[in-house]
């Protein structure tokens, strides 16, 4: 399977201090690395394509930890995370899909713990395309104020033969979070939902 | 702080890859955005002093985080710009206001020096409108190789009482330049032109 060969690295970082409520010292940070790749797949039928998992797994890992770098540098302050993908129209869905796997790793790899599933979204668009990254806490997906979502795109990405790969983390929950479930600070991290 | 920030929000573009051919070193691009309040919002008001002191705060500010972002001295990097976008309640003299008198100045000692006018945009947009900054070399406008520029947009600005704020900086021109012109290497940079 061929090494990804990256046109591109994007990093966005946050910071929120308020939205018209209490204002915080210490802003939330949100961010993401989107990486623009070649399809090595576009513009045709490929039954085999599994394999370019493994080929992304070192390109997640420093995708992971370029993020974390851009939050201040500390894999302990991030508490939510997210993942998605957007192929270029040469190239279909399911190449989009084989983000799922390599992306989720690198998170962990670079998080150490983190025991919930890593929400995700993908979609097939053309340059500009926004994508509105799904985020859940860390541990324990049903932490109600961590259910967050950060729309992330590139300017001239993703062109017809290229796939555009996001992780987004942040560092706490929702700026004013107020609508009770389940907090934090409650949960058992045990099977990654409570 | 006379200005009132909801939010700060960093990008930072790097390109390793442009028609298939290798970028190196890789261009890089940062743009920081501001949203604040305007204190104007939904009324005349004659004296706009109060949005040229926030322009020279914002100007320090954003133009330290592009630098930060780059990870570079400030007398590495190469172009810049600025750009504002005031929301549906303001008007486009507020956008003026904070641009032109005073912002120039704390940039210029962000970036370390800066003989060239740095090239400006604006609009009145709403949330997740885009805003193009526009680029040019930061001491000679003429160096045909950094004319370029950045997009930059937040699905949540600015809102109707906000104004976003943008100061771009590169450590680099675009990514094969080869449409002749004057050229880094020749810039005398004294009088901002040449």
């Amino acid at each position: 399977m061929p090494e990804p060969k990256l046109r591109k690295l994007v990093t966005i970082v946050e910071d929120v201090f308020h939205e018209g409520g209490p204002v915080r010292d210490t802003p939330l940070k949100r961010g993401a690395v989107l990486a623009v790749i070649e399809n090595p797949f576009a513009g045709r039928y490929e039954a085999d394509i599994a394999g370019f998992m493994t080929d992304l797994e070192p390109l997640g890992l420093d995708m992971a930890r370029r993020l974390i770098d851009a939050l201040g540098g500390e894999a302990g302050a991030i508490e939510g995370y997210g993942k998605g993908a957007i192929v270029g129209q040469g190239g279909e869905l399911e190449h989009g899909a084989l983000w799922h796997v390599p992306g989720g790793y690198a998170m962990r790899g670079a998080l150490g713990e983190a025991k919930a599933i890593v929400p995700s979204t993908k979609k097939v668009g053309g340059p500009g395309t926004r994508l509105d990254v799904p985020v859940t806490h860390i541990n324990a997906s049903y932490v109600r104020s961590h259910f967050d979502a950060m729309e992330v795109g590139v300017a001239d990405a993703p062109r017809a033969n290229e796939l555009v790969l996001a992780l987004v983390m942040t560092t706490g929950a929702r700026i004013h979070a107020r609508i009770g479930g389940l907090k934090a600070e409650d949960v058992k991290g045990e099977d990654g939902l409570r | 702080m006379k200005a009132r920030i909801r939010k700060l929000t960093v990008f930072v573009e790097e390109t390793r890859r442009e028609m298939d051919r290798p970028v190196d070193p890789p261009t890089r691009k940062a743009a920081a955005v501001a949203v604040i309040r305007n204190p104007f919002a939904g009324r005349y008001v004659e004296d706009l002093s109060e949005l040229i002191e926030i322009g020279a705060e914002l100007g320090g500010l954003l133009g330290r985080r592009c630098v930060e972002a780059l990870g570079i001295a400030p007398q590495a990097a190469e172009s810049y710009g600025k750009a504002a976008m005031v929301g549906e309640d303001g008007e486009l003299e507020h956008a003026a206001a904070i641009l032109h008198p005073a912002l120039g100045k704390p940039l210029r000692e962000a970036v370390d020096k800066g003989a060239a006018l740095v090239p400006s945009s604006k609009k009145r947009g709403g949330p997740g409108q885009v805003l193009d900054i526009p680029l040019g070399h930061k001491d000679a406008a003429y160096v045909r190789s950094h004319f370029d520029g950045m997009e930059v947009w937040l699905n949540d600005s600015p809102r109707a009482d906000e104004i976003m704020v943008a100061v771009a900086v590169t450590d680099s021109g675009r990514p094969l330049p080869r449409i002749g012109g004057l050229t880094v290497s020749e810039v005398q940079g004294k009088d901002g032109l040449r």
